[in-house]
């Protein structure tokens, strides 16, 4: 059985948000538009944030690109009225979207505020409309909606290993992210797979999770900014 | 048994808005009729287009709708729990304001959870809650116990309603056939007359419970979530009391407006204000007691997160609303309900507009400042509510007020049969 999880360097995040377009790429997500942004209707299933420190001349500047964490222990997934969401066997918080009525206390309960949901009816602009990912489900107004690893990716790839009759290779199947992220800051693998890269990467000292305090075992791990280190 | 025509003699006063329909009852029902239909509006509207046409957004994806649900199921709970409670333990007093304190709660438990519906993402699959059960999650234990309390208060209501309607069917010949129904054939024998006080006692205890279960569990909503300053454990007896306070608020309010209107002086008078007002007292203090205990925790101990958000209330973009919320909860209720010079209807319905205007953004200032101050420092919304979510609010309010004025004209809003009862318990003493 396999167990999905990530791994952000840090150090190697240039902050150039393609991850972001990727993801909007590969999951169809609309733009909300700048008005429709200022409410806060703005989707970012990756979503790239950015911290200022100091003044000119000395200013840094931190990027922290923020999936869904993928939690083991979510504090979504119980609170949902009618089993909309649940865990898979992969480790996967994965959203039913037929299923889900809009409740929205799972956006409410998520610490890391990494469910979106859909205030209108998705739209995109005519010369988009073609380059929409046939593979994801077209979620309608109403609806919450999150990360999910490019689920479909992980189907199609598992479907294909089943065909060959072999085991998936480390790094065969990244979500879109992961595959597009220029600097090469994010990995992608099997925490289950003591030898893949995310596992070792995962049990470097650089590595830490967003709140991890909270108990709710994130399979996203980041590795720290400024100690040059591999980290493996 | 008792003789109809000589009961409807005596008390023609509580019959009368059964029969006269004049023109001031007319235009309060036109004016509110028109409210309440625009909300339909506003909810097609919103159904059509998507709840983008609310004010919310990320992160304040719970808000104006919340707030409402909180607060209806709130001033549900003091009708039939002090009814109760007063019948328990036998409160002379309680007899002619019991059953404005059941519709009061009846109607606020309807309107309620109808909030639930509208902040749904997919309001035409709002029965998937019964049907895809998911025990796990406080918002079903919610539906769950609001489902029950509402179906005990209505059997509570309605019960004790019989011997009444038994009493509108012989004084009211053309809506015969539907007091003909509602009344059970009740004749008043003694065999009816034991069923129906076994019966009525068991169901005053049996809503106890269940009252206090269902504003349990609508804290738990927010109680089982890890957000700062919702995940406390006081929430539960917090909410509880609140519910009440705002509920005995709605009381007094409703007895005064109906004794002003169908001009029951003499069956609510200023004892019953007073012994309301000395309840509100009561709970004024309490709430006050949980609030700063409430408060003061999350500051001396508080975190970070909950810092924040303890912040944003008291001294940051919610404190106007926070210090209101002082103001009408406390500083103006409790000087007035204090005093017994000031403990008048006057000044009691004073204090209760006070009370719910205050316990409404209680219940604002609970669900909001919350979820705009989540744990992670980047996602930020503005929250301001939109034309549909005020007229919403603007429709419920008429809904439920419209529904009490339509029940006073089918049903005494005093319980004939308990005041009779009452009055020939106190001649027998007087003769012995």
């Amino acid at each position: 059985m396999y167990r999905w999880g990530m791994v952000i360097d840090l150090d190697k995040c240039t902050g150039c948000q393609a991850c972001v377009v990727a993801c909007r790429q590969e999951n169809n997500i609309p733009s909300a538009g700048e008005e429709e942004a200022h409410l806060g209707r703005a989707k970012f299933w990756m979503n790239v944030v950015s911290e200022v420190k100091g003044n000119y001349p000395n200013v840094e500047m931190h990027f922290l690109p923020i999936p869904c964490m993928q939690c083991d222990r979510p504090p979504c997934t119980m609170v949902c009225p009618v089993a909309a969401t649940y865990k898979n066997p992969e480790g996967i918080v994965a959203q039913v979207y037929p299923r889900c009525i809009g409740v929205r206390m799972c956006i409410s309960n998520c610490p890391y505020t990494v469910r979106y949901f859909n205030w209108y009816e998705p739209s995109w602009p005519e010369e988009y409309q073609k380059g929409l990912n046939p593979d994801v489900y077209h979620r309608r107004k109403g609806i919450t909606e999150k990360c999910n690893f490019c689920i479909q990716r992980i189907r199609r790839a598992k479907e294909k290993v089943k065909k060959e009759k072999r085991k998936m290779r480390d790094g065969e199947v990244v979500p879109a992210c992961v595959e597009t992220c220029p600097s090469e800051a994010l990995y992608f693998g099997d925490l289950n797979d003591p030898k893949s890269r995310v596992s070792r990467l995962s049990k470097s000292r650089r590595a830490f999770r967003l709140l991890e305090e909270m108990g709710t075992e994130p399979k996203v791990y980041y590795l720290k900014e400024g100690e040059w280190d591999v980290g493996e | 048994m008792w003789e109809s025509e000589a009961l409807a003699q005596k008390y023609h006063k509580i019959l009368t808005p059964l029969t006269h329909m004049r023109w001031p009852f007319r235009i309060t029902v036109g004016l509110l009729s028109i409210i309440f239909l625009w909300s339909f509006f506003a909810f097609g509207w919103q159904y059509v287009w998507g709840l983008g046409v609310t004010g919310m957004g990320h992160p304040m994806s719970w808000t104006l709708y919340l707030v409402n649900f909180v607060f209806f199921i709130g001033i549900s709970h003091a009708g039939t729990l002090i009814s109760a409670i007063l019948r328990i333990t036998n409160a002379g007093w309680r007899t002619p304001i019991t059953r404005a304190a059941e519709v009061v709660t009846v109607f606020a438990l309807a309107a309620g959870p109808t909030n639930i519906l509208f902040d749904l993402g997919r309001s035409e699959k709002f029965h998937w809650v019964a049907i895809h059960a998911q025990f796990k999650s406080p918002l079903l234990w919610d539906f769950t116990c609001i489902m029950t309390y509402f179906f005990t208060c209505v059997l509570f209501l309605y019960v004790l309603m019989i011997p009444d309607i038994a009493l509108l069917r012989d004084r009211f010949p053309h809506r015969r056939w539907v007091y003909q129904l509602l009344s059970l054939g009740w004749t008043g024998t003694e065999k009816q007359q034991r069923i129906l006080s076994k019966a009525s006692a068991f169901l005053c205890i049996a809503v106890i419970p269940v009252a206090v279960s269902v504003h349990t569990v609508v804290s738990w909503v927010f109680g089982m979530q890890t957000q700062p300053m919702w995940h406390s454990t006081i929430f539960a007896p917090y909410f509880v009391a609140g519910a009440i306070y705002s509920g005995i608020a709605a009381i007094i309010l409703v007895a005064a407006i109906l004794r002003k209107v169908y001009h029951l002086e003499d069956y609510l008078q200023p004892i019953h204000f007073n012994n309301l007002g000395l309840l509100l007292l009561t709970m004024t203090l309490l709430w006050f007691y949980f609030t700063f205990a409430e408060y003061l925790t999350t500051l001396y101990g508080g975190g970070i997160e909950e810092l924040a958000v303890f912040w944003t209330k008291v001294n940051g973009k919610y404190s106007p609303l926070f210090w209101l919320m002082v103001l009408f909860c406390f500083i103006i209720p409790f000087p007035i309900l204090a005093l017994k010079r000031f403990r008048t209807i006057l000044g009691t319905s004073m204090v209760s507009v006070s009370v719910l205007i205050g316990m409404w953004l209680e219940r604002y200032l609970i669900i909001i400042p919350t979820l705009s101050e989540p744990r992670l420092p980047y996602a930020r919304g503005i929250y301001t509510p939109s034309w549909v979510e005020w007229s919403m609010l603007a429709g419920l309010s008429a809904g439920f007020v419209l529904a009490l004025v339509l029940f006073t004209k089918f049903f005494p809003i005093i319980s004939v049969w308990e005041m009779e009862k009452e009055a020939q318990e106190k001649t027998k003493l007087i003769r012995e």
